[in-house]
């Protein structure tokens, strides 16, 4: 029986055994490596007993804040893989010289760089980002969950089916090779014949699900849940840059949805969108994947410049110079973002005109930016600046995120975009915005919201070795970049010819080593400040004497987050409530009616990686049977109406009574 | 302490009244029967130029149908999503108006380019080369 190709065909698709790699030395030491952990982490759950818990409090649960940390999670076990991914590739280019081909083959290297960008943007970069927004929005704008938990929760388990569809690539057949926007006709099926560009557009489709709904999510929670009293420019900047970031994602996110529908056709059935012949055209692929490519970077700054804002004003004992024109700079980006597409083909040659048209929206892009910066540094004039971890961080941003937000403007001019396109300038240019600006204000908002979210600080000294390392990691790892490309050199070059660039590139690995410490400082911080939590312990709510209401509630929060929805005055409402000197209700509790916790949302993401690779390895019963399986499963739970309960007065009652003696216990 | 508690009760009494009374309007059996006949005789327009070869021009045929397409969008808007000026307070209108100014974005901008595009990047003679713009 097993003999019979037919029917293995028929089984498998066409996964054979040899899409394993077990003949890669480094990729079994890997999933040896991941194996082992997996199963010493499946004993520990279970010797702990935890599987219970796990499933019933975190898998299934619908709370805000929980999501968001599991997000925030899922981002920074993804910020390992595909940090090991960038430090395979500076070993690589350090050592790929006079004749060595380094230890990467180019078959492999392709696939690295294709994972790394893939990677930080979608799986590391996105669910960060996500997860703040989802923790800390319904907290700033007092409410007491979002408005669709449940597809809060789809949101969440279909962003990671999306990674783990990647995180499968690596042992089960082969990733991408085409870099991380897979241009055709390199990722047609003519010249990508094999599974990795499959692999690569049925991650990003699940996951884009995921993104979509949480978007629409986010702008309903904040268009229609706020406090009383909360009108639009009394919200907190924060969730002012969430409300345009998600509008961005609602609005892009079918564009590169559309987009990839065509690329797979292209693959699956054969039509000719973006090949070179029968009327296709490649260079349509490129100009909509970057309508939506080029919302995207603005999807993910605008949050880290909300957090940025939060963090100065604190920190600086001052209200946030300039709140007005902070808001109207956040717009004006949003839209500004729409018209700026082109400049990441100024080389395609659509001529004088249409690039000089998005050369100068480029640059003009980088007005309400810079009105941003001199707000923040107005903020700190005049300020008492408490030189606590989050400053640190918001510092290091705005001095790093400037130099590279001037060679932005230098690749805005098309003449000189067409000496540097697709150089190690450019590399060296994004890394510059992506670390100094999404990633710093990623790690800014991680120390500056942790006691919020689990009830204690994050040890500072640890903290400290993570931001110096990363910062001057950062310098490292990126200058040599710019310096090589002004030299002419290329991106996604494993190995080189000219020996006097080396010491470049040495430089560079030594920066990516500095960046590895910086990583893992801040688990060592995770760890050392867990084992610490009884001196780090916060027991006011309101650690670092914020301005905003989610300092308002004990840390960690309340499932219900607010006993009493506050009624707000002024963007600051906290600092505000503060000053009114606001006594918190301690009688008078009601029943809170809240939504109850369900395992479809996680069901559906596992039917969801079935499918995908199903499509991926052409098992078509696969396809059919868990499609049918995830419509059954959606209707069914419809049907489901035991969808919410109520938190009884008397555990209000005692929750608020133990925070109420902890507040005492301050005085 | 309880006129403070009390003030904080109808703050969330009116916080959380707001979710059902805000709905938008379920159409009228009058209005889904006028929008299925609509969106009827705007999908048979189109198999009819078609099929019955009626105009003698493609460009016009492709025209037509375009243009029933875009009404066949609006009638949809109207008759079966009820969207008017005033529902959801104006949030649907200003999320229309969002959509069309990104939609127009993205079509004009994906027009404009792909134009020079192709007119720049097809087969040229030296020639023609020299003289572009």
């Amino acid at each position: 029986m097993f003999s019979n190709p037919d029917l293995l065909k028929f089984i498998f698709g066409r996964l054979t055994l040899e899409s394993i790699p077990y003949h890669e030395p480094i990729l079994v030491a890997t999933f040896a490596a991941v194996a082992l952990g997996g199963i010493a982490l499946c004993a520990f759950i279970t010797y702990m007993k935890w599987w219970g818990p796990l499933w019933n409090d975190w898998i299934t649960s619908i709370d805000h804040k929980k999501i968001g940390i599991m997000y925030i999670i899922l981002a920074i076990v993804m910020l390992l893989r595909g940090f090991s991914d960038a430090i395979m590739m500076r070993i690589q280019q350090a050592i790929a010289f006079n004749g060595s081909e380094g230890y990467l083959p180019p078959h492999h290297y392709d696939q690295v760089f294709t994972a790394h960008g893939v990677i930080m943007i979608f799986f590391v970069a996105m669910p960060f980002v996500t997860g703040f927004m989802n923790f800390v929005v319904p907290l700033q704008i007092g409410a007491r969950d979002v408005s669709f938990p449940f597809l809060n929760n789809f949101s969440f388990w279909m962003t990671t089916a999306g990674a783990i569809i990647v995180m499968i690539s690596l042992f089960v057949g082969e990733f991408a090779r085409t870099g991380w926007l897979a241009y055709p006709p390199l990722s047609g099926v003519e010249y990508s014949p094999g599974v990795g560009v499959d692999y690569y557009i049925w991650g990003l489709q699940v996951a884009g699900v995921g993104t979509t709904l949480s978007g629409i999510n986010l702008i309903a929670t904040i268009v229609k849940m706020r406090a009383p009293g909360m009108s639009f420019m009394k919200m907190p900047v924060f969730t002012w840059t969430s409300l345009c970031t998600n509008i961005l994602i609602v609005a892009t996110f079918p564009i590169l949805t559309a987009t990839l529908v065509l690329l797979s056709l292209d693959r699956y059935v054969g039509t000719n969108f973006f090949t070179n012949d029968l009327g296709g055209n490649p260079m349509m692929y490129i100009n909509l994947i970057w309508i939506w490519g080029h919302p995207e970077v603005y999807i993910l700054i605008l949050p880290a410049f909300g957090i940025f804002s939060e963090v100065v004003a604190t920190f600086s004992g001052k209200r946030l110079f300039g709140y007005a024109s902070m808001v109207y700079a956040t717009c004006a980006i949003m839209i500004l973002s729409y018209l700026v597409w082109l400049h990441h083909f100024f080389t395609m040659g659509s001529g004088a005109s249409v690039n000089a048209f998005f050369g100068i929206t480029t640059m003009i892009i980088s007005i309400p930016t810079g009105a941003k910066i001199f707000n923040w540094l107005f903020t700190i004039y005049r300020g008492r600046v408490r030189y606590e971890v989050p400053m640190l961080w918001t510092i290091g941003f705005m001095v790093t995120f400037v130099i590279g937000g001037m060679t932005g403007v230098m690749l805005a001019v098309p003449p000189a975009d067409f000496v540097l396109h697709n150089s190690l300038f450019l590399i060296a240019h994004f890394h510059n915005v992506i670390i100094g600006g999404v990633l710093f204000g990623l790690m800014a908002g991680v120390t500056y919201w942790y006691p919020k979210a689990f009830g204690y600080k994050l040890d500072p000294f640890w903290g400290k070795m993570s931001f110096w390392f990363w910062f001057i990691g950062f310098y490292f790892a990126f200058m040599p970049l710019y310096v090589l490309g002004l030299m002419g050199i290329t991106r996604r070059m494993s190995q080189f010819d000219d020996p006097s660039l080396q010491i470049w590139f040495v430089i560079a690995a030594i920066g990516a080593g500095m960046i590895a410490i910086g990583i893992l400082s801040f688990i060592i911080q995770l760890v050392v400040s867990y084992i610490k939590r009884e001196e780090l312990k916060d027991e006011t709510g309101d650690p670092w004497h914020g301005r905003t209401l989610e300092w308002s509630t004990s840390s960690p929060p309340p499932e219900y987050n607010f006993a009493f929805t506050p009624v707000v005055h002024d963007h600051d409402s906290w600092y505000d409530m503060k000053n009114r000197g606001y006594a918190r209700p301690l009688q008078g509790f009601k029943p809170i009616h809240m939504p109850k916790n369900t395992g479809t949302g996680a069901i559906l993401a596992a039917l969801n990686i079935a499918l995908a690779f199903g499509l991926i390895w052409y098992m078509w019963w696969l396809v059919v049977v868990s499609f049918v399986a995830i419509i059954a499963v959606a209707i069914g739970h419809t049907f489901n109406y035991k969808r919410d309960y109520y938190i009884p007065a008397e555990t209000v009652s005692t929750e608020e009574g133990k925070r109420t003696e902890l507040l005492a216990k301050q005085v | 302490m309880t006129t403070n508690s009390t003030s904080h009760e109808d703050a969330h009494e009116a916080h959380h009244g707001h979710s059902h009374g805000h709905e938008a309007g379920h159409g009228s059996f009058k209005s889904y029967v006028t929008g299925f006949i609509l969106s009827v005789i705007l999908t048979a327009i189109p198999f009819w130029l078609v099929m019955g070869d009626v105009l003698d021009s493609k460009v016009a045929t492709v025209a037509a149908i375009m243009i029933i397409g875009a009404i066949q969008i609006v009638v949809h808007m109207i008759y079966f999503l009820h969207m008017n000026t005033k529902s959801e307070g104006g949030w649907t209108m200003m999320a229309l108006i969002f959509t069309v100014i990104i939609v127009a974005i993205a079509l004009v901008g994906s027009l404009w380019v792909m134009h020079h595009l192709n007119t720049n990047m097809m087969v040229m003679s030296p020639e023609m080369m020299k003289n572009l713009p």
